[in-house]
């Protein structure tokens, strides 16, 4: 999805864009997730900024056509407290998101159901945030790579990059050799892995995630709902499992519930345990979901780096050299910006979005530190 | 002693059984009855609500027509077995529990709730596969296998005038059943050329019983005057609202024939069921007919400890084959259990290896003939559950990169309904390839045969399994 849209953006601004990938399109993480656009469950800051940014543009593309094609849907979040403490943390959570550009609007527990009518009885209150969106996301990068008009080579295996006199002058692959003045680093969670190519590097660590995907049903659920602890499981850093489900209907009728955040390297072997919290906790939010049924679920994992905060800038080292990896679980949010982001440092000019705190050496000065 | 338990917590009482047989069909019995003989204490789990499997498939009691008793080969196979595990005192049959998933160790995850065994013995069958045609979402069209069970389980024949087509040697049975029931068989398509027969002459002879069993099907369609054809698929169905005729034709389109009917039942041979197994991290190996079986030793063992698989589970190879590896396995189990050298006896094993080896050439015989996709419209439905066309498919590998079934799956939406790609997995991996004549990916055959919940589970009891560890 980062991939595609830097290509979008770049071919937007006037480059010849070639993007190559080892296996099909949206083959990574973006396969994987399940297209949430969300700015509620970010504190102020680079990222919130980076996300209201990629609202705009979402919108920009959905105004442009695009948007049906991936089942952009603007349909808002609903995030729930169930007891008064976790009312109060999310309302000053909430305030300060306001003062970033956030809409967010207090909606009291009796009103909760004009929002979502089969809600459990008994929440505390909750808050609704407009701005939040959702895309099937294998199709929007689908979408957005055939609308930039770049090549693309698929089953094409990177092997190494070409440089000479500290600068990037193309990529080897596994079918040929493509020359370029710039390479940009879209490759998830193997971006680390492309960048030691280019004798760089990028701490990159995938964190797993499954989502619960339930028996088609008529729209129940309204929007994106889930409970105020979903905030502090994202910006956690433990290693240890951290689930607060996530529920939401989608286009063709499954509900999705996701997602649960783990770091046990690329382990796919099923965790029930997983499921199951991820179950109780959707169960939790709408009972009438206890006797529905459960068809599949899929395992993902996010491009972690250490300090929840995309890489996204030049490379270090190596000129002509960028790096556009590492937006954990809200890569199909922040790609919009983030292509646009790139393609503003490729051509010199100035960004909407203050690029400073995605530099990718940040990671060189910490690395000096025990 | 029959011990027939309603629920877990009746059976189980929280206690470990010394095997877990998943599946009541041919094999599952047999695996259950051989364990429990040689004192195991045995879980026969099954979704459904008989002993017997698809195989044995029987109508409720109460149920009766007069050609009733004719619809089924060696029914007193199924009775001598049947009493084997009813009178064991060792085996509790677990009825209506739907598996949905093993964790290593073992603990079957049911609807019901979890089952914990030392061994598994996975009894699980086979699907059957099906390639798409236009028209053949039409009412009145049936899969071979599902014309049968509507006729052994509920005495009801799918229609009055029947074409049988596709390929494989379950076409037969299922002509001569409906043609015991009354079904007028208009004629009996058999894609593939049978005289290539001739190429493996050895397992042939060694196998006379079922050479015996094939003249037996041709006196009677000779009887019946039922039709055999060989060289013909139905590449298209027709009708309005229901199906009112086939056309039958040589896979290149070339001697098209229209056949006025009010039914087909058609099918391209069976699958390995194996989604638990593949789930649990089983070995597996890709046959010649494009289908995935999993890898098992001369005692039935699965790669992972502990783990059995018997039956098609192992490669489709039929009902002989499916009572004798039950036998192995539940001996080699119990031989396991009571530490003695001595796995299963070797006569068995024999009789396994010869049948498999007739079963190999079967298989070779019949592949699914690649030019199904070339009778495609493109708005033919690939997948029925989720109505995904022809066209759609065309566009995610043509035109939206889409290199692999995964990612048709992802961009069409093909394969993720209510059969999880049983249906269209087979079709969705050959078309994920651009170039026609190229097969399959063995990748997104895998793929096609692999479900991380084997059955739908509601939600609830996904959330008993969290609400259990706390």
């Amino acid at each position: 999805m980062v991939g595609a849209a830097c290509a979008f953006h770049l071919a937007r601004a006037g480059c010849s864009v070639t993007v190559v990938d080892r296996g099909a399109v949206a083959g990574g993480t973006s396969g994987a997730g399940e297209g949430n656009l969300l700015v509620s469950d970010k504190e102020p800051g680079p990222e919130l900024d980076l996300a209201l940014r990629s609202q705009e543009l979402w919108r920009e593309l959905d105004a442009q056509g695009l948007g049906e094609g991936f089942e952009y849907e603007a349909k808002g979040g609903l995030v729930v407290a169930f007891t008064a403490a976790d009312l109060s943390a999310l309302r000053t959570f909430a305030a300060t998101q306001r003062d970033a550009g956030v809409l967010a609007e207090e909606v009291a527990a009796e009103r909760l159901s004009e929002f979502e009518p089969h809600l459990a009885p008994g929440v505390a209150g909750g808050f609704w945030y407009p701005q939040d969106a959702q895309v099937m996301p294998a199709l929007a990068a689908a979408r957005l790579l055939r609308a930039s008009g770049a090549e693309v080579r698929l089953g094409s295996t990177v092997t190494g990059l070409a440089v000479s006199g500290g600068a990037v002058r193309g990529v080897r692959t596994t079918r040929g050799e493509i020359p370029a003045r710039y390479v940009v680093n879209a490759a998830g969670l193997w971006s680390g892995a492309l960048a030691e190519l280019a004798g760089s590097r990028l701490p990159m660590q995938p964190r797993r995630g499954f989502v619960l995907v339930t028996e088609p049903l008529p729209p129940l659920i309204r929007h994106k709902v889930y409970s105020a602890a979903y905030v502090s499981d994202v910006a956690s850093s433990d290693a240890a499992l951290q689930s607060s489900g996530v529920v939401e209907g989608t286009p063709s009728g499954p509900v999705l519930i996701g997602a649960s955040r783990e770091r046990v390297g690329l382990d796919r072997t099923p965790s029930y345990d997983a499921l199951g919290r991820l179950a109780a906790q959707a169960a939790e939010l709408f009972p009438f979901l206890e006797r529905v049924a459960v068809q599949r679920y899929y395992c993902g994992f996010r491009p972690y780096l250490p300090d929840h905060l995309p890489a996204i800038g030049p490379d270090a080292h190596v000129a002509g050299l960028f790096h556009a990896a590492g937006h954990e679980g809200a890569g199909i949010g922040l790609a919009p910006a983030t292509g646009e982001m790139i393609a503003a440092l490729v051509a010199g000019e100035k960004t909407v979005v203050d690029a400073a705190p995605f530099r990718p050496e940040r990671f060189y000065s910490e690395e000096a530190q025990p | 002693m029959t011990a027939v338990a309603d629920t877990v917590a009746e059976s189980a009482a929280g206690n470990r059984y010394d095997v877990a047989v998943i599946g009541a069909g041919p094999a599952g019995m047999a695996a259950a009855a051989a364990a429990a003989e040689n004192g195991l204490h045995v879980a026969l789990i099954e979704g459904g609500r008989q002993l017997g499997g698809q195989y044995f498939r029987h109508p409720a009691p109460g149920l009766n027509e007069p050609w009733a008793s004719q619809l089924h080969h060696g029914w007193s196979r199924f009775e001598t077995l049947a009493t084997r595990v009813e009178t064991s005192s060792r085996i509790d049959v677990l009825f209506e529990h739907q598996v949905w998933a093993v964790e290593a160790g073992f603990n079957i995850l049911t609807d019901r709730g979890p089952i914990a065994a030392a061994h598994v013995v996975l009894a699980t069958g086979s699907y059957e596969r099906v390639v798409p045609f236009p028209g053949w979402d039409l009412p009145g069209v049936f899969t071979a296998g599902g014309a049968q069970a509507l006729l052994k389980g509920n005495l009801v024949l799918p229609g009055r005038r029947v074409v049988v087509a596709g390929t494989g040697p379950l076409l037969l049975p299922v002509a001569a059943s409906l043609s015991v029931a009354g079904a007028k068989v208009l004629g009996l398509f058999e894609a593939n050329h049978i005289r290539g027969y001739a190429k493996h002459p050895l397992p042939l002879l060694k196998n006379p019983a079922k050479l015996l069993e094939g003249a037996d099907f041709a006196r009677q369609f000779l009887r019946a005057r039922v039709p055999l054809r060989s060289g013909l698929m139905v590449v298209e169905a027709q009708g309005t609202d229901a199906l009112e005729a086939v056309i039958v034709a040589r896979p290149d389109g070339t001697h098209r024939r229209r056949i006025a009917c009010d039914a087909l039942a058609v099918g391209y041979g069976l699958a390995p069921q194996i989604d638990l197994a593949l789930t649990l991290g089983c070995e597996h190996k890709l046959l010649t007919d494009g289908t995935v079986a999993l890898r098992v030793d001369t005692n039935q063992r699965t790669s992972l400890p502990g783990c059995y698989a018997v039956g098609e589970t192992a490669g489709i190879a039929g009902v002989e084959s499916a009572l004798v590896e039950g036998e192995i396995a539940g001996l080699a189990v119990a031989a396991g259990v009571a530490k003695s050298r001595n796995g299963s006896p070797a006569a068995l094993r024999r009789r396994r290896d010869r049948l498999r080896a007739f079963a190999d050439v079967l298989r070779a015989r019949h592949p699914v003939p690649p030019a199904w996709r070339d009778h495609l419209a493109p708005d033919t439905l690939v997948c029925r559950c989720e109505e995904v066309p022809a066209r759609a498919v065309a566009e995610a590998v043509e035109d939206l990169g889409a290199t692999d079934a995964r990612t048709v799956k992802l961009l069409t939406r093909a394969g993720m309904g209510w059969c999880q790609g049983r249906v269209c997995g087979y079709a969705v991996a050959c078309l994920a390839r651009r170039d026609p004549t190229e097969p399959p990916n063995p990748a997104d055959l895998l793929a096609a045969a692999k479900r991380p919940l084997a059955r739908p589970v509601p939600l609830g009891v996904l959330a008993e399994q969290d609400r259990r560890n706390k």
